[in-house]
């Protein structure tokens, strides 16, 4: 099969790399020997420019020398050709990465003009994000199904929590399982873990809703639809502390839902945390770390079941999917419910990391961000979802404004760069599509889709008379 | 004989274009009926009918004594309804041997909950579908293909015979293929002609073929029927079929005949 590549300003590149791996490896080396070479190549390269640059400016870094050595290990060794175990070690190295980063973030060096390393707290925040980036990925990555307002599920489960977990309905004096709170507290108090859970369905059951007469729509009208429902979420927050004129007080209105209760066991709560080891950011962070690790388990699950099978095939073509007996509108809704669920679930969550839920969190710009997240990262791949999730919610926090900081002191301006945070996603996503239209890791699926096949044979025109 | 489907009355108009004009047609259990006529003449519209992808006009539809016309797609191919379509459409990203497996998509029953655990059940389930997608693809002579290699990048008589493999996954009653030879080489055009005997030998499938290729047609036909402009203008066996004038000046234009 002969795959011709799209031509592209990085040819020549691309050549005399070719010319340089034949030169090592011969001429009859496999496709696994040619991308180990390459990709050690490439790290050799990354590696040899960082301190050729950075070193001169920044000093000498033992963190940033050890940080590339990981990357060497993770990235270089085809670590897929070990049989059985051989997939497993690059997520599963990538995982205690993650696990440990609590220990080292204070150690880190010093990104060239992206600055510091994330705190702890932004990563919760980061990986709550991810969360949702791969929920909505079973939506717009797997199924095709264009949702322009995915902040409505976020909405959904983080007032959910809050309900259940605050004193908003402080006329009743409800408590299961909290953590830490007084039986003496009034409103209603359950449980986080069981409120999460709670969150996810009660989400999963609201996107049916929504879906079932709008999953009919195809396209841009499916995204119109979806644009207005999320548009109208934050202003049922908003308005929602005087119902319908009867005094019933939902939401709170502008003034949102605080403080909402920590999760934890018994009296242990993870606000309080214990001693100088479990600190509550830590506790938060391992907890999100659990919650992606589900979402990421769930999702590629489905992707390789029968149902994730019918997704990707109404997203080629739906007619013939029909055809095949894929029920659309039932097929669709479940898609659309999967999503919402993990949405829902990663709301709650962080409603109750920030022990707290406001209308402005859910403004149409949310939506966007999760679904450049989405793009970014490459649809359909659940890592490389989650590396555009990292980034850009990364940026989001603290990359940005320091960023910012290093333009306005090295360049002698005073621009507020955060304040152009979605121009500059924006453009980020702009740059993608013109160089990277398949995003940084595109699934296999998605970089067939954008390689040009050359058939065997030549392509007949069917209609002949 | 008892009659597979039948259409009463059926008729498409597609704004003031009337693609298919009050259509009376029948296919008896076990036969393979083909469907002839000039470009144009509504044959694959019919077919869309058929199978659910267009809402008739007007009219019904009769499978197996139930009245399906209106029906959506997915229903009528639970029915027992598999099709292959006249401009290939498979499901371009997906390898050969998915493809197939979402033609088994009704016989499965793996669900949301199950799926994501993984169930002993759902793992056999999987495990015998994708024998038994094997087994279709080597049946429809894929056998040296390699099942894991995109759809998009096949060859395209491969193209062609994955779209029957996929059509056969649904496990159907009645097959319907959409002018499966168009763009076959002589040699591939003959080897396909023996390979739909053979489906109805084997399988015990009733087949509705529409097709240009008149050797394809008379060779294996027990019955033809012939559209002009939407309208069934002829009905018969292959050799009355091939005597008809009206099917002459249909395909040859007026005047063939006087002369
Ligand atoms: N979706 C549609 N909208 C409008 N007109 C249509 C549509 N589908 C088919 N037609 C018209 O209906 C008529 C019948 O088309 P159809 O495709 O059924 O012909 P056919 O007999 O299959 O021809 P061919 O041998 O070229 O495949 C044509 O005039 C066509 O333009
Ligand atoms: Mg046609």
């Amino acid at each position: 099969m002969a795959i011709r590549r799209r031509t592209g300003f990085l040819d020549p590149v691309r050549e005399r790399v070719e010319v340089l791996e034949r030169r090592v490896l011969g001429d009859d080396a496999g496709p696994v020997a040619r991308r180990t070479f390459n990709r050690g190549l490439s790290a050799v390269i990354v590696g040899f420019l960082g301190m050729l640059i950075l070193a001169p400016l920044y000093g000498f870094s033992v963190a940033a020398i050890l940080a590339w050595l990981v990357f060497v290990v993770l990235y270089v060794p085809p670590w897929e050709v070990i049989p059985r175990v051989g997939r497993f070690v690059r997520p599963l190295l990538a995982l205690s990465l993650a696990a440990t980063y609590p220990f080292y973030a204070l150690n880190m060096f010093t990104i060239p003009i992206f600055g510091a390393f994330p705190d702890v707290a932004t990563g919760v925040k980061m990986l709550v994000f991810a969360m949702m980036a791969i929920g909505l990925n079973i939506v717009v990555g797997y199924a095709g199904l264009l949702d322009l307002g995915y902040v409505a599920f976020y909405a959904i489960g983080s007032y959910t929590v809050a309900w259940f977990a605050s004193i908003q309905f402080a006329h009743q004096n409800i408590h299961f399982w909290p953590a830490g709170v007084p039986s003496s507290l009034p409103g209603i108090h359950i449980s986080i873990w069981l409120l999460l859970a709670l969150a996810g369905i009660l989400t999963a059951i609201v996107g049916v809703i929504i879906g079932l007469p709008t999953l009919r729509l195809r396209g841009d009208y499916l995204a119109i639809v979806t644009l207005g429902f999320g548009e109208i979420m934050p202003q049922v927050a908003r308005n929602g502390d005087d119902f319908f004129g009867t005094g019933f007080n939902l939401t709170n209105g502008p003034n949102g839902i605080t403080p909402i209760d920590s999760p934890g066991f018994g009296s242990f709560t993870f606000l309080a945390g214990h001693g100088s080891f479990f600190t509550p950011d830590r506790l938060f962070f391992w907890t999100a770390i659990l919650l992606v690790l589900f979402t990421v388990f769930c999702s590629l699950r489905l992707r390789d079941s029968r149902l994730g099978r019918a997704w990707i095939a109404i997203r080629e073509d739906e007619t013939a999917a029909a055809a095949m007996g894929v029920p659309l509108m039932r097929t669709k809704t479940w898609a659309y419910a999967a999503g919402a669920f993990f949405g829902g679930i990663a709301g709650g969550y962080y409603a109750s990391f920030k022990s707290a839920t406001f209308p402005g969190d859910f403004f149409f710009n949310i939506s966007v961000l999760i679904l450049c997240m989405v793009i970014l990262g490459g649809m359909g791949n659940i890592w490389g979802v989650m590396v555009g999730a990292l980034f850009l919610e990364y940026l989001d926090s603290e990359g940005l404004a320091n960023t910012g900081a290093w333009l306005n002191s090295n360049l002698g301006l005073n621009i507020d760069v955060p304040k152009y945070e979605f121009g500059i996603f924006g453009l980020i996503l702009v740059v993608v599509m013109l160089f990277r239209p398949q995003g940084l890791i595109p699934s296999a699926r998605r970089k067939a889709e954008f390689e040009v096949g050359v058939h065997d044979e030549p392509l007949y025109n069917a209609t002949h008379g | 004989m008892a009659d597979l489907l039948r259409a009463e009355l059926l008729r498409k108009e597609f704004g003031g274009l009337v693609a298919v004009d009050d259509v009376d047609f029948t296919i008896p259990t076990g036969t393979i009926v083909s469907l002839i006529g000039p470009n144009g003449a509504g044959k694959t519209t019919f077919f869309n009918m058929l199978t659910g992808v267009y809402k008739p006009t007007s009219g019904k539809i009769i499978l197996h004594g139930e009245q399906v016309g209106g029906k959506p797609p997915h229903a009528i191919t639970q029915r027992g309804v598999g099709r292959t379509f006249q401009n290939i459409r498979l499901f371009q990203t997906m390898t050969a041997l998915e493809n197939v497996l979402v033609g088994m998509h009704t016989q499965l029953k793996g669900g949301i909950v199950q799926s994501i655990l993984k169930t002993p059940k759902i793992r056999r389930e999987e495990r015998e579908a994708r024998v038994h997608a094997r087994e279709l693809l080597r049946f429809s002579g894929l056998g040296d293909v390699d099942e894991e290699e995109y759809a998009r990048n096949l060859s395209y008589g491969d193209q062609r015979r994955l779209e029957v493999a996929r059509a056969l996954a649904i496990e159907p009653k009645l097959l319907l293929l959409d002018e499966p030879t168009a763009g076959m080489n002589p040699q591939e055009t003959l080897e396909f002609t023996a390979f739909v005997a053979k489906l109805r030998a084997d399988r015990e499938l009733t087949i509705l073929l529409i097709e240009h290729d008149m050797r394809v047609v008379m060779g294996i036909s027990d019955r033809v029927t012939v559209f002009d402009y939407g309208e069934k203008i002829a009905e018969g066996t292959p050799a009355e079929i091939q005597k008809n004038e009206r099917v002459i000046e249909a395909y040859l234009g007026s005047g063939a005949t006087a002369a």
